[in-house]
């Protein structure tokens, strides 16, 4: 039996196709992905993302805990509020997950990881932190929005209480607010503009609803997808996993390295991974062929296997085929796809696709 | 609720048939299959002059979320495909069951249609399906 969020019954009541994710049950879309792809480009739209798991990381030792437990660096957040996307590693260097955090405080810290390794994650994070000043907290009593769009944020903001919307107004992007029980960050997965919001499961059916008043489209699981491989934004499980490390999966830059004696789990295998070299590449494709690029097909120069795709799909902003593929390092700028025994042309381009409605490659 | 023309014929794999005489029939994919599938993308079809056998894969339908196969519900000739598919997929969405036609087929065996599931078969299918 799959969990449900505090808005299910939205959901059904506005006749979401509902299907198993990460041990949830979501909406995959609510009549149109397509529709509900092309809203958050154009206007607004609402993703109920409460399946994703909101942790505080509080205590004396907080900080010093995520300098050594994230692959990126939380000494990089001066300011409270502000925001940092890192990847969380194996001693080996592979992924064990990617997620947010928030800094709000020097003793308080909000994690966002992904909603099928929550469990294992926390397990991670809990036997990391043996013997530390840190307490990790789940945060199961709120839920979570997104709202995304160019008109998300003037959505949004009326309907937030008087200081929290001032507040909210104001934030820059990557940074949060919080009030009480609520967050509100101008964050998000689609490469449109918008907040993301924190609040207690209770208060989230009425701001739900109150956001569909003010015009803001109901989008699911497909459109997120769609949105974010447009944005050039990576899917754990998908793009990168335990068995893989972030240089191979074009996330070389959350990777920390400076200062050098900080020492985070799983920088000595990313070192040695540097040293060897011949790395492969993570890279974006552009079919340039009709027909739909997906993941897991391979990738070919000339006769030669290079790769495979990792994500793929129909990018409704260019009406076109785009793939995010790991590729051998000496890849061209062309290549083919076997999609059902044919070998689709293909070029190869660096994500993002997309950004803020606009296309960012040249068709 | 999916709509189920009644005049048509079924196959358990989702397409629909209709009779255009003379031995012809229009194929294409059922309202029940195309919500299924979500909005479709992209449109494989057979060439026109091929052969086709029943319950074969003979054209792939691509939606956002997959691709999926089409199996030709009867054994015949492709005599027809309908092209305007490939610039607009959309349209199997919108109308499945007129513009939305996938291929027409020369029957080998004119017999062979009137063997096939009627609209209420079609339907107990459906719901045995949802349950």
């Amino acid at each position: 039996m799959e969990q449900r969020t505090a808005l299910h019954a939205e959901h059904v009541a506005l006749g979401a196709r509902m299907v198993p994710f990460g041990g949830w049950d979501m909406p995959l879309h609510y009549g149109s992905q397509l529709d509900e792809h092309r809203a958050v480009r154009r206007a607004a739209g609402v993703f109920d993302v409460s399946h994703m798991l909101a942790l505080d990381v509080r205590g004396a030792g907080a900080r010093d805990f995520l300098r050594r437990v994230l692959a990126n660096d939380v000494a990089r957040l001066r300011t409270p509020g502000k925001a940092l996307y890192s990847c969380m590693l194996t001693p080996d260097g592979g992924v064990v997950d990617d997620l947010i955090v928030y800094f709000l405080a020097d003793d308080d810290f909000r994690v966002v990881v992904n909603a099928g390794t929550a469990p294992k994650d926390l397990d991670w994070m809990a036997a990391q932190a043996r013997g530390a000043d840190v307490t990790l907290t789940p945060r199961r009593d709120l839920a979570m929005l997104a709202v995304q769009g160019p008109a998300a944020r003037g959505a949004v903001l009326p309907l937030l209480a008087g200081p929290l919307r001032e507040a909210a107004a104001a934030l820059a992007p990557f940074a949060a607010a919080p009030a009480g029980e609520w967050l509100v960050a101008r964050t998000g997965y689609t490469g449109e503009d918008g907040v993301e919001l924190a609040l207690p499961n209770a208060e989230a059916p009425a701001f739900w609803r109150a956001l569909l008043a003010a015009g803001v489209t109901p989008c699911g699981l497909g459109a997120r997808d769609t949105l974010r491989l447009e944005a050039g934004m990576n899917l754990y499980g998908q793009d990168m996993d335990e068995s893989v490390s972030p240089l191979e999966s074009g996330l070389g830059w959350t990777v920390a390295f400076d200062p050098p004696d900080r020492d985070f789990v799983g920088r000595g295998a990313l070192e040695a991974l540097r040293v060897r070299g011949d790395l492969r590449r993570f890279v974006g494709l552009l079919l340039d062929d009709k027909g739909v690029l997906r993941a897991h097909q391979k990738v070919f120069a000339g006769d030669r296997e290079i790769g495979e795709i990792t994500s793929g799909g129909y990018a409704p902003t260019l009406d076109r085929s785009i793939a995010f593929a790991r590729v051998a390092a000496g890849i061209g700028d062309r290549c083919t796809v076997a999609v059902r025994g044919r070998h689709l042309a293909a070029r190869v381009v660096r994500p993002p696709f997309v950004r803020n409605g606009q296309a960012l490659i040249g068709l | 609720m999916s709509i189920v023309p009644s005049e048509l014929k079924y196959v358990k794999t989702h397409e629909w048939i209709r009779d255009e005489g003379g031995g012809v029939v229009t194929v294409g994919i059922t309202d029940h299959a195309q919500k299924l599938l979500g909005d479709l993308v992209f449109v494989e079809l057979p060439e026109v002059g091929s052969q086709v056998q029943t319950e074969s894969e003979c054209a792939v339908v691509e939606s956002v979320k997959a691709a999926s196969d089409v199996y030709s519900p009867v054994t015949g000739e492709i005599v027809a495909v309908n092209t305007d598919l490939a610039d607009a997929p959309e349209t199997i969405n919108e109308d499945p069951y007129e513009s939305g036609w996938l291929f027409k087929v020369q029957l080998a065996d004119p017999e062979e249609y009137e063997r096939l599931m009627d609209a209420d078969a079609y339907i107990q299918l459906c719901a045995a399906e949802n349950e």
